[in-house]
């Protein structure tokens, strides 16, 4: 199997892709000649034309509502939204328009599409390059959220979402662009959207994250694993639908939680998640649910690894809930 | 540019200056019939809301021949992203005016089970796309279709109707700048009715025209008398051969005015002179397409009231069928969310079954929902 990082991976993907379904179509700013400035798309635009690598004007209403029109009409679109901090201008037609069509039509008209947007810090962007506004879209029913956390995952999630009926936006943790290497399976690879995954097992703590906070997760398991403390991890991979049952499954085992994760931590998706472990979990829970998350400010420039959750803090927590 | 307003009829201050479009007289007299049932539906639907029978209306009234004579210009094939004061296309391509009742009423019938505000229709068997309330959205999406349709090489086209207040939404900014980039086959009419809600045009826009707005994105802009159903029909007709061989988009402005309020939920009193209205009570649409009908002898008084009455016996049946017709199943809410229910809704479904059983949950004024 050949070893890629997720933007090899995501690439990968999009080829496999359009060279399987000629109604797959990307469009963005960057995405074609130049092939994204991850380089997600790079040499698709010369494999497969301007007709089907677009690079658009620097319009993201423009890019979500024309590929909002092309899949009513029946092309697959990808959308490239450059960086999530700049969807905002696009937030009318995911929200009002991309998750509600299926609902609205009474089903007769479908938009199956896949925005793709890199989301989070770890490269010195300040607060325009480094925001997780993932809680934001999981309050849109008619809308999927997906986050891989590592290249193989970004792959067979993405062409999951592709291939999904309904509007997904799909996350990509820049963290993990091109930090993680792994093994990823050539050709088809499909990864079912709405399956949690089980990193890591253990019996003392689960800890809950997605992302690029998963990778922060294993790094303070392993530390934790030092102190004699056995951390089980679950990479909820889709934040909407949600895999209740694995997370469910998982605590009521270990009986804590600690949600991690780098959005501000005030109505954060961590949130959603304590809640849903408070109504279903609570006869099993044998400390408080935490969440070890980024702060309430704008992401910050010079300060960023500070306002990143890491290892230390996670690590505080564990031992807090253990302790408790 | 030329910005001289295109017209066909001619009328008090504006010269004829278009020849009428070469339209067999079963045509003429289809579009002629088309807005008379629309101006009826209008009329009765908003007695209906004011009787408490439907729940909200936005009426159409004075811009038949804007957006039907648009219309007519257009094949089957083509595609229509229309917005909420349109009703009279979905007419037009054929479907009945009781499936417009049905969604006004809201009820089982309606496919798209209540889900919207009345006159938020969606018509996939005539192409005419899901309407939505946010303002200019369907702009950007129909220059998509139109994108989808060139790189598919199909000779269609991509309509799409939106108000003078539209102009100022980012939408209509990215969709004709779209539009333009990619040469797409999209078809822009601005209906400018003079008023967004309580704003007048002025207070919308500082342009001259609309139509200007054309030249900054690369296409073509014209200016039509909205409230002349052949002018309206001869410009769209020409921006859609441009556009059908390759020639891409157009601006079309029509000049018309919303006689009503914004919806039935405004009164235009409060913002609005209505000597205004007096004066564009004589531009009325329908009543110059009828002069002219029957100046060229296509239209006798006999047979036009033999259409009113058609339209008005057609109107009452409806409204009686689709007033009989219950509210859509409790459990349709959850449908059409997702191609498949999320456990989430199952369970969420599930939950509010059992508390509609226990009589938990308060009646609508529906009165009893069916599970």
């Amino acid at each position: 199997m050949p070893v890629m990082t997720m933007v090899e991976a995501i690439n990968d993907a999009l080829r496999v892709e359009m060279r399987r379904d000629p109604r797959v179509v990307l469009l963005g700013e960057d995405v074609g000649v130049k092939g994204g400035v991850f380089g997600c798309s790079a040499g698709l635009w010369k494999e497969f034309g301007g007709d089907r690598v677009m690079d658009t004007p620097l319009s993201e209403s423009g890019i979500v509502g024309a590929a909002i029109g092309m899949a009513l009409y029946g092309l697959v679109p990808v959308a490239e939204i450059q960086f999530s901090d700049f969807i905002y201008p696009a937030f009318d037609q995911i929200v009002s328009e991309a998750a509600k069509m299926r609902y609205r039509s009474g089903g007769e008209y479908t938009v199956p599409m896949t925005i793709r947007t890199p989301i989070g810090g770890g490269i010195r962007g300040g607060h325009y390059h480094s925001q997780s506004p993932e809680a934001y879209f999981a309050h849109t029913p008619g809308l999927k959220v997906v986050v891989p956390s590592t290249p193989s995952d970004a792959k067979g999630l993405l062409l999951a979402s592709i291939r999904d009926p309904d509007p997904v936006l799909f996350m990509e943790p820049k963290l993990v662009y091109r930090t993680l290497k792994e093994e990823v399976p050539e050709g088809e690879h499909v990864v079912e959207i709405g399956k949690a995954r089980v990193v890591r097992s253990g019996k003392d703590v689960t800890l809950i994250a997605w992302g690029g906070m998963v990778g922060m997760c294993e790094k303070a398991a392993a530390k934790c694993a030092e102190e004699g403390i056995d951390c089980e991890i679950i990479d909820v991979r889709t934040i909407v639908p949600l895999d209740e049952a694995t997370i469910l499954e998982s605590v009521k085992k270990t009986g804590r939680a600690v949600i991690v994760y780098e959005a501000p931590k005030t109505g954060g998706f961590g949130g959603e998640i304590s809640a849903i472990l408070a109504e279903k979990a609570i006869e099993w829970l044998e400390a408080p649910i935490l969440r070890v998350t980024g702060f309430d400010t704008p992401f910050p420039y010079t300060l960023e690894s500070v306002y990143l959750p890491e290892p230390g803090r996670i690590r505080e927590a564990v031992l807090k809930v253990v302790r408790f | 540019m030329s910005l001289e307003l295109i017209s066909v009829m001619g009328d008090a201050g504006v010269p004829a200056n278009t020849p009428a479009p070469s339209l067999a007289p079963e045509q003429l007299l289809e579009i002629y019939r088309v807005m008379v049932l629309t101006r009826l539906l209008d009329d009765r639907a908003m007695k209906l809301q004011r009787q408490g029978r439907i729940g909200f209306y936005v009426p159409a009234l004075g811009q038949e021949a804007s957006h039907i004579g648009t219309a007519a210009a257009l094949t089957a094939d083509d595609w229509v992203f229309p917005s909420y004061r349109d009703p009279g296309i979905a007419l037009l391509r054929g479907v009945g005016v009781v499936e417009l009742l049905h969604q006004c009423y809201g009820n089982s019938t309606d496919h798209t089970l209540g889900r919207q505000m009345p006159v938020h229709y969606s018509f996939k068997k005539i192409r005419l796309v899901s309407i939505s309330s946010p303002i200019g959205t369907q702009i950007a999406q129909a220059a998509g279709a139109a994108m989808a349709m060139k790189i598919r090489k199909e000779p269609h086209v991509a309509i799409t109707y939106f108000g003078d207040g539209s102009t100022s939404s980012n939408d209509f900014h990215a969709g004709l700048n779209f539009a333009g980039v990619f040469a797409a086959p999209c078809i822009f009419v601005c209906e400018n009715n003079g008023w967004a809600i309580s704003v007048p045009l002025e207070g919308q826009t500082a342009s001259a025209t609309m139509a200007a707005k054309a030249e900054a994105y690369g296409m073509p802009g014209v200016r039509v008398d909205g409230n002349d159903v052949l002018a309206v029909y001869a410009a769209t007709h020409e921006a859609v051969e441009r556009a059908r061989v390759g020639h891409g988009p157009t601006l079309i402005e029509t000049i018309t005015f919303r006689m009503g309020g914004h919806s039935s939920s405004d009164d235009a009193s409060r913002y609005r002179d209505p000597k205004v209205c007096e004066i564009w009570a004589k531009r009325d649409p329908i009543d110059r397409f009828k002069a002219w009908l029957e100046g060229k002898k296509l239209l006798k008084v006999a047979q036009e009231q033999a259409i009113r009455d058609r339209c008005e016996q057609e109107l009452k049946e409806a409204i009686d069928a689709a007033e009989k017709v219950g509210p859509p199943a409790v459990s349709t809410m959850f449908d059409d969310v997702y191609a498949t229910r999320t456990t989430q809704q199952d369970e969420q479904w599930a939950e509010l079954k059992d508390a509609l059983k226990r009589g938990v949950v308060a009646k609508g004024h529906h009165g009893e929902f069916p599970l």
